[in-house]
């Protein structure tokens, strides 16, 4: 600190705007640069981020509509009672304001669409990305063109065109159908207005999308020294023993990335459920997605503040799970140590 | 010499199999994609009636019905749209998320450690949470309905993927350059100009690549904030050309819009595939 200051009292420049006191002056000379370079990312991060974070919490205990702002009022915990009151039985409650507010009916149809839509896509996406991986990452000729090919779902899935291409594919009358038909069979339903199955026309388009998980994964393996094999090979172990005791283990910490990756873009899925079920949850609720929930209950029916609430326990959803997953990965993620 | 030839026919027919079940399993992958192509090129009444590729009539009718569009705006206003806000968002993402991460990868400043961690916990934060406040704040300011609130978060970094992305490659070029134009009297910001930019192309070439897939493909924040069809975008437009219930009378039309809107992200891909690979390989980037 001394040292520094004294190189600065030497110094005859002056820093605008600083009080002329040395170390201080030094100290924003320093850092001055740096922090105008971050200036921009630290403009979005306090004002695009931080305070709406704060302000979407405390609009989750308000009953905000933006169309009346002004007759805002505070309601403790009601939105987060909207919720789960019907976890403890109840239809209706009275809110610390008088009002008798409703038990959200669709609210936990909306979380288990998303939890099932989470749990059933993501382990299935990463199974199919690891095993189509580890089919091209062999020495093989065209292996950059399967790569692209297999990419190609992924490059396009996330747009209306292919969310419209879905909904046609599994209709009564559409291609898997005609399809199916051909093989004999008969009575064949409307998958994507089906209450049993629209969910997994959306399951299959996600498992669809294995492209970039499959990408992460190739790079992954291509880290694997060929000696482990080979010595693996001299030891007597058959290609499944590979695949178990050294490509499984030595990959374990690409999974763990490819798994939180996809969890957290899967709890935020949207626009396929919004498009499949032309703007609604679909039949019977069955495609109501989480996000879409919320976004029909923040802009369909304007109530931002329950929007806000339902916002941040999917975000404590996602943290929970998030940790969960960080937390066992000691026991099944193979840091290398000693490596 | 017998067994020499069976183990090299034994290698031949397994790896014939491999590319048997690659290609096999590759062509139903693609098979949806392929189909909605071909079937634009099919008259109207022959679309769902015929599964297969080889059509039996072809036409280039829907294209001519799609791209009128609807409400009195054509496809050719959306497209327009779509690309002059991808051109922004582009342009946006690269100078806010360069100069973040020249930042981080390259300058020492008091609270480096700290806000490069915060940066990281952007990365996984889920948007969600913020969405209703923007909206609220963007709506006071009178943004919506205006590109707006969809461009001005790219100028302030807040993709912090493409942030990430950049610190990972700038952290890798080597010092001597920069050090040696600090010795000749460069600047911090010459340096960032003249030596790390350059260098760096090959990730920017890659941020450039993901913002306009995900600016062009984005549809949430396009349905928050574009309200009336003369500002729609390609995506938010073809979402009203299928309709709330799905009833279109014009399925070839939707098709062959659906077929134009996927052009630039295939263009992209084949021209720029390296970049793809690299950028998901690095970041872990959704594509």
């Amino acid at each position: 600190m001394v040292s520094q200051s004294r190189r600065t009292s030497k110094s005859t420049k002056r820093t605008f705007f600083v009080p002329d006191i040395p170390w201080l002056a030094a100290f924003v000379r320093r850092n001055a640069v740096a922090y105008l370079f971050l200036a921009p990312w630290l403009v979005g991060f306090f004002g695009l981020t931080v305070y709406p974070m704060g302000y979407s919490l405390l609009l989750s205990f308000t009953d905000y509509d933006f169309t009346q702002p002004n007759s805002t009022q505070f309601i403790g915990l009601s939105n987060y009672i909207k919720m789960f009151g019907s976890l403890f039985g109840l239809t209706s409650f009275t809110a610390p304001t008088g009002e008798v507010m409703r038990v959200d009916p669709y609210y936990m149809k909306s979380l288990s669409v998303t939890v099932t839509y989470v749990f059933v896509s993501v382990p299935l996406k990463l199974i199919f990305a690891l095993a189509v991986a580890v089919l091209l990452n062999q020495r093989l000729r065209w292996v950059p063109f399967y790569r692209a090919v297999y990419y190609i779902p992924t490059l396009l899935g996330g747009s209306i065109a292919i969310a419209v291409l879905w909904r046609k594919l599994f209709e009564k009358d559409g291609l898997v159908n005609a399809f199916l038909g051909a093989l004999g069979f008969t009575n064949l339903p409307s998958w994507i207005t089906h209450p049993d199955y629209a969910l997994w026309t959306l399951i299959l388009l996600s498992v669809w999308q294995f492209g970039s998980s499959m990408i992460i994964f190739l790079a992954g393996l291509k880290q694997i020294p060929q000696e482990y094999y080979d010595a693996a090979s001299v030891d007597g172990a058959n290609k499944i023993q590979q695949f178990f005791r050294i490509t499984l283990p030595l990959l374990s910490p690409v999974i763990l990335f490819n798994l939180v990756i996809q969890m957290i873009g899967a709890f935020q899925a949207f626009t396929q459920a919004y498009i499949i079920g032309g703007g609604r949850g679909g039949v019977l609720n069955s495609t109501l997605f989480y996000t879409l929930h919320m976004y029909i209950q923040g802009w369909a029916y304007h109530e931002m503040g329950y929007a806000s609430a339902m916002a941040w326990v999917l975000l404590a959803i996602i943290g929970v799970l998030t940790a969960i997953v960080f937390k066992s990965s000691k026991w099944w993620v193979d840091y290398g140590v000693g490596d | 010499m017998a067994s020499g030839t069976n183990a090299k026919t034994g290698t031949f027919i397994r790896h014939g199999l491999t590319h048997a079940f690659i290609i096999a399993l590759g062509v139903i992958m693609i098979y949806p994609v392929v189909w909605m192509i071909i079937s634009s090129f099919k008259p109207n009444n022959m679309i769902f009636s015929d599964p297969g590729l080889i059509p039996k009539a072809v036409t280039i009718e829907n294209y001519i019905t799609g791209w009128r569009g609807y409400a009195g705006t054509t496809f050719g206003t959306f497209f327009v749209n779509s690309l002059l806000m991808c051109v922004i968002a582009i342009i946006g993402n690269l100078i806010s998320c360069s100069m973040a991460a020249y930042a981080f990868a390259r300058l020492k400043f008091a609270g480096r450690t700290f806000w490069f961690a915060i940066m990281m916990i952007t990365l996984m934060l889920p948007g969600h949470v913020t969405l209703v406040p923007r909206y609220i704040m963007f709506n006071t300011f009178g943004w919506v309905g205006s590109y707006l609130p969809i461009l001005v978060p790219k100028f302030l970094a807040t993709d912090a993927f493409f942030v990430f992305l950049l610190v990972q490659f700038m952290r890798g070029l080597p010092k001597e350059i920069e050090e040696a134009a600090i010795i000749d009297g460069c600047s911090k910001l010459g340096v960032y100009l003249r030596i790390i930019l350059p260098l760096a192309t090959p990730a920017l070439v890659t941020t450039a690549l993901f913002t306009f897939l995900w600016t062009w493909d984005d549809f949430f924040n396009h349905l928050l904030y574009l309200t009336t069809p003369a500002s729609f975008t390609v995506s938010r437009a073809l979402r009203t050309f299928v309709g709330d219930a799905g009833a279109v009378s014009n399925w070839g039309g939707a098709l062959a819009m659906s077929t134009l809107s996927i052009v630039p992200a295939f263009i992209l891909f084949f021209t720029l595939q390296k970049y793809f690979v690299q950028g998901i390989a690095t970041t872990g980037i959704k594509g």
